[in-house]
């Protein structure tokens, strides 16, 4: 089979996803626009040898709506050979975005395609597209249905995970963004977005707060509380009987903040990078995804990282690099407790509750940044991983190359 | 004219319909009414002379819903049918009241042209079947009535309105008022009904025929609003409208808290209404009728209906009560004892308008009884339920006293005093002396069999049991038993006592802990068997309430004390011998009251800790340190299976011993006693619903997990190998055919 790398990564910054952050202004499509150009720039590439544009977007609708993927490469003057279609797995869209690009290379269907991701969270509000699991009525009383902040307060109470654990591990998440921002790690990939007029909107994730401490997160509210008491708590100790009463820890200081943004990764074969005057950065050891129990519904890491472990033939001794998508605190610390992973070992330059959660770009996000993190400190092996709603966990493994 | 609906036309060539079914207190939905409004629908559609038409009710109800005895019949018969004959037998009735408001056009056409105008005259209560009447008619207009009820209480029988119900309700008030109305069935007046567009018009009930006539009269042609031109959904629904997507959310897990997963007739509920937002009328009444047929397919509507309607009410009717005795009124109560019980009886027996002489040993004890009654006449005038004229009344009625002379008048004597058997002894004798030499003396105990508290009566054959249960105002039942000399005459004189006091009788022979507090105790100690064993506290009581009891075993366990467990445990013991079953439940309660001191509630500190601020109780932490828990948990099936068949089996061995005579008193006893599962019907619904032969073979291996209480009676073994049921088909009021 032929082999998959990555040939470059870019990631847009993460602009506060309300009506006052810095990328309200810009459309979804200019962001995976942007993004495209970004690629296509920096490797000064003919895109006519580009197959394909695979882009996550987990509320494909209005102005996201109707194959984003496709219309962006149009809006980026690729040629028009190069296809685009849109994907959704939830939270992961953007790292099974770019493992199906992978996939295409692999099998040969195609030669260079991109994959990436792009919400535009401040204009288009999750869960606006619907969707029968929490609506339906005969769905959601078959699977028990809750909403993802219950599934993360019932991660922190199965699991013995207290709101203490869970705002330290937000307080980190703050201080390595910063860190890492400061100390220049993300420079090599973060483009910065123009508006119409070209200036500058955003060269700097957005929703960092540095002063950011156990005492400014005590004060926090429980975001899940009154929803819980409302009938979810109930819901979910129907599946988890043993379970006398849901602990709620979580609250907006410790779950992923609401933003915008877009990633791409470009990714070939190695006659076609070659061919293109490529330097390879990565090349893919595996990916998989998996479905695990809805109702916990975060879960879904571990039983994905093993998969795709066993799929590379290597074991967790193996990853010198762990990347875990924060959507809450919980879903991180009980992935570290499963797979004994120490936290000076995963998300070491922060993540998405410090510098927020694009839903459909994040997995492409933080694939780069486990890429850009394998080679500033001349590490070999990373793993990516994301929890995905309805109960699911996709999981890519590359080696610097 | 028909046989249910009376047919006139009046010179304006408006036709007059008026339902009223011969021989019947209450206009239903039946198999003629529904022929009987054919017939009235195409004679209105095919005259030309006819402009249109008003229904009424001829009874001083409009209509109440479907015939429950029809429906349950449906439930359970038919298994010959196909799917497709059942579904046409179910939506006939939704069918013809389409046919009425469409005229039986085409969806253009009627858009186009309307149809002959149909008009609702609202003369009293609206429920279920007839409210869909109602709703299926252009205008409705009620009359002006604050008590009357206008409501789709189909969900209390485990069924959903299938005549339109869950469509129209909603296209007239929006979503969220009519899934509140449909799931709760609970009613609403006419004027609360007009705010919400459920109806047009609210008029002097003598005014209700003319208003519906002159409606029809101004309006040559009709068009329901959902079958015009771009309807608009109030509020909004559909899976791509905000607030109702909103709505479903919330309405799911609410529900789903609410029923524990046991009542698929809410589900079904919202299913209609989520899916029947989406679609055209037509459609939407498709969908509609397939979840109603749904429903009278699983055995959940049949079981309820049949013990929570049919039997309960023959029970409240008499069913129960021997013939011959001549029907007596008690007129003078004698209450011996104002403790929590007595002071209860009392309450609900002056509100039956009855004398009650309250007795204690202290004229004071015997007010402070009186003042639960005082505490409950306050609250009833301060919500406006009682006037202050009828409150005084009822305090009057209730003499206190600590003279034993004073029971000389009375015609019942209940004793609730402490359960000591000396005590009871002295006061029963000294009643005796006191009253007349043929007056009923009965007792509330709810842990002495009664044949031994006879004795302390010369007159046995006039002595009995009358078990309430607490709060006596709220609970719906009482349990008379018979101890071994009570007479027919005896038995009658309890039983229109009970009818007096509007509460649902069962009669039951004399046993350790009767009938239903022995069965009830099952489910507790089962609880108590699996903590000693290592199950997980919090598993066995949310386990508990997802089998559909209304709280967890330990819970309800704490509620009534573990002491008094303990307590009743070791006398059945002793009384027992040989013959005592032993239980892992036995060392838990021994641990927890003798070694632990954790007496329940009551001493602030059980299964569950009773925080002092009054805080909401949680877990006793430390129940683990003292019955530490197992590695390996059960499954939650398994612990249902446990709790719900344990106390079957106590019910059937009740059955077989006698200690029931009928098992449908022991499912109407269950659910309203102790609250077994209403989803089930009951104990005997359950072991019926489950099969006998299955549910032997689960005893089985329950018995051989866990011991030998599980072991089900020979009765069920022979049942099982004979093939027989507790309930004959259709709604026979249940024995086994033997």
């Amino acid at each position: 089979m032929t082999e998959a790398y990555i040939y470059d990564a870019v990631r847009t910054p993460r602009g506060k996803g309300r009506a006052d952050g810095s990328l309200h202004e810009i459309t979804p499509i200019q962001l995976a626009t942007q993004t495209l150009e970004a690629l296509r720039h920096r490797n000064d590439l003919d895109t006519s040898y580009v197959d394909d544009v695979i882009l996550g977007c987990v509320t494909p609708v209005g102005e996201q709506g109707a194959d984003i993927a496709r219309v962006a490469a149009i809006n980026a003057n690729y040629a028009e050979t190069t296809a685009g279609f849109q994907i959704n797995r939830f939270c992961a869209s953007g790292l099974e975005a770019t493992n199906i690009a992978a996939a295409k290379v692999m099998s040969g269907e195609a030669d260079m395609a991109i994959g990436g991701g792009v919400e535009g969270m401040s204009r288009i509000p999750m869960g606006s597209d619907g969707g029968a699991w929490p609506t339906d009525p005969s769905v959601a009383f078959h699977s028990y249905f809750v909403p993802q902040g219950i599934s993360a307060d019932l991660i922190a109470t199965k699991y013995g995970i207290s709101r203490d654990d869970a705002d330290a591990y937000a307080v980190e998440s703050h201080r390595r963004a910063k860190a890492s921002w400061d100390a220049h790690h993300f420079d090599n990939s973060v483009i910065p977005i123009k508006d119409v007029v070209g200036m500058t909107a955003l060269a700097h994730d957005e929703t960092i707060r540095p002063e950011t401490s156990m005492q400014t997160l005590g004060a926090l509210k429980p975001s899940f509380l009154d929803m819980g008491a409302f009938g979810f708590d109930n819901v979910a100790t129907q599946r988890y009987p043993e379970i006398e009463k849901i602990n709620h820890i979580h609250h907006a200081g410790n779950s992923s903040g609401i933003v915008d943004g877009a990633a791409g990764i470009l990714i070939g074969s190695k006659e076609m990078g070659e061919k293109l005057g490529l330097k390879p950065r990565a090349k893919f050891r595996s990916m998989a995804s998996i479905g695990s129990e809805p109702t916990i519904m975060l879960t879904g890491p571990s039983f994905a990282a093993e998969k795709a472990l066993k799929k590379a033939g290597m074991s967790k001794k193996d990853i010198d690099v762990w990347e875990l998508n924060e959507a809450f605190a919980s879903v991180v610390l009980r992935f570290m407790q499963v797979l004994d992973i120490d936290h000076s070992d995963i998300n070491v330059n922060g993540g998405a509750i410090a510098m927020g959660h694009p839903l459909g770009a994040t997995g492409a996000m933080i694939l780069g940044i486990a890429l850009d993190e394998l080679e500033r400190s001349g590490k070999e092996t990373a793993l990516a991983t994301l929890c995905i709603g309805a109960g699911m966990g996709t999981a890519t493994i590359i080696e610097r190359v | 004219m028909t046989e249910t609906i009376n047919f006139e036309v009046d010179g304006d060539g408006v036709a007059l319909l008026t339902i009223d079914l011969k021989d019947q207190s209450m206009n239903v939905v039946n198999e003629q009414f529904t022929n009987d409004l054919s017939e009235c629908i195409d004679r209105v559609l095919s005259d030309d002379a006819i402009k249109g038409a008003v229904i009424t009710s001829g009874k001083s109800a409009f209509m109440a819903g479907a015939d429950l005895n029809m429906l349950g019949s449906m439930a359970g018969a038919g298994a010959e049918m196909s799917l497709e004959d059942k579904y046409e037998a179910v939506s006939g009735f939704s069918r013809l009241l389409r046919k009425m408001e469409t005229g039986g056009k085409p969806a253009k056409v009627l858009m186009k042209e309307g149809t002959k105008p149909f008009a609702a005259a609202i003369n009293g209560l609206a429920l279920g079947g007839g409210l869909e009447v109602c709703l299926a008619c252009h205008y409705r207009v009620a009359a002006d009535n604050p008590k009357l009820q206008l409501g789709l209480p189909e969900s209390q029988v485990g069924l959903l309105p299938g005549a339109g119900g869950t469509q129209r309700f909603p296209r007239l008030t929006g979503l969220q008022m009519a899934a509140q109305s449909i799931t709760s069935g609970k009613p609403l007046n006419p004027q609360t009904a007009m705010g919400l567009g459920l109806i047009n018009m609210v008029k002097a009930a003598d005014d209700v025929v003319a208003d519906a006539t002159a409606w029809v009269k101004a309006n040559s042609s009709a068009l329901q609003p959902w079958d015009k031109k771009g309807f608009k959904y109030p509020g909004g629904a559909g899976a791509m409208n905000p607030k109702a997507v909103q709505l479903f959310i919330g309405a799911n897990a609410m529900a789903q808290k609410q029923t524990q997963h046991n009542y698929p007739a809410i589900e079904a509920i919202l299913s209609c209404m989520y899916e029947g937002g989406i679609v055209n009328m037509d459609t939407a009444l498709k969908i509609e009728s397939k979840y109603f047929l749904k429903l009278l397919l699983d055995p959940t509507a049949g079981n309820m209906i049949r013990t929570l309607f049919i039997n309960k009410q023959a029970a409240e009717k008499g069913a129960l009560r021997p013939k011959g005795p001549e029907k007596k009124k008690v007129k003078r109560l004698g209450m011996a004892g104002a403790g929590l019980m007595g002071a209860g009886i009392t309450y609900v027996s002056a509100l039956a308008g009855m004398d009650v002489v309250l007795f204690d040993i202290s004229k004071d004890n015997a007010e402070k009884g009186k003042d639960y009654s005082r505490g409950l006449v306050k609250k009833g005038i301060s919500r406006g339920k009682v006037t202050q004229e009828k409150g005084d009344a009822l305090l009057d009625r209730i003499t206190t006293t600590d003279d034993y002379a004073d029971f000389a008048d009375c015609d019942l004597i209940i004793e609730a005093v402490f359960e000591d058997a000396a005590i009871k002894k002295s006061v029963t004798e000294k009643i005796e002396a006191a009253i007349g030499k043929d007056v009923v003396f009965a007792s509330n105990t709810s842990t002495m069999p009664i044949t031994e508290l006879a004795r302390n009566f010369t007159r046995p054959e006039q002595f009995i049991g009358i078990h309430f249960f607490s709060p006596v105002d709220k609970m719906p039942l009482v349990e008379i038993i018979l101890g071994e000399k009570t007479d027919e005459a005896t038995q009658a004189v309890a039983l229109d006592y009970v009818s007096q006091i509007r509460k649902c009788p069962i009669v039951v022979n004399d046993s350790r802990g009767f009938y239903t507090s022995r069965c009830f105790g099952t489910y507790v100690s089962e609880g108590y068997a699996m903590v000693q064993e290592g199950v997980k506290p919090a598993l066995i009581d949310n386990v508990g309430k997802m089998s559909g009891m209304p709280v967890g075993p330990l819970a309800v366990g704490d509620e009534v004390a573990i002491d008094l467990g303990y307590k009743i445990g070791m006398a059945t013991q002793k009384a027992l011998g040989d013959k005592y079953i032993a239980s892992p439940a036995d060392a838990f309660v021994k641990t927890m009251v003798v070694d632990l001191e954790r007496f329940g509630r009551k001493n602030g500190k059980g299964c569950y800790v009773y925080p002092e601020d009054g805080s909401k109780k949680y877990l006793w932490p430390e129940l683990s340190e003292h019955f530490p828990e197992a590695a390996e948990q059960p499954s939650a099936d398994e612990i249902k299976s446990r709790l719900l068949v344990r106390q079957a089996i106590e019910a059937a061995r009740c059955f077989e011993e006698g200690v029931l005579i009928d098992a449908s008193s022991g499912d109407v006893g269950s659910i309203l006693g102790w609250g077994f599962a209403p989803w089930s019907g009951g104990p005997f619904s359950f072991i019926d619903t489950m099969g006998v032969e299955a549910f032997v073979v689960e005893a089985d291996r329950l018995t051989q997990a866990y011991g030998v209480r599980f072991t089900p009676p020979q009765l069920l073994r022979d049942m099982a190998k004979n093939g027989e049921t507790f309930y004959v088909a259709g709604n026979t009021r249940g024995k086994v055919a033997a």
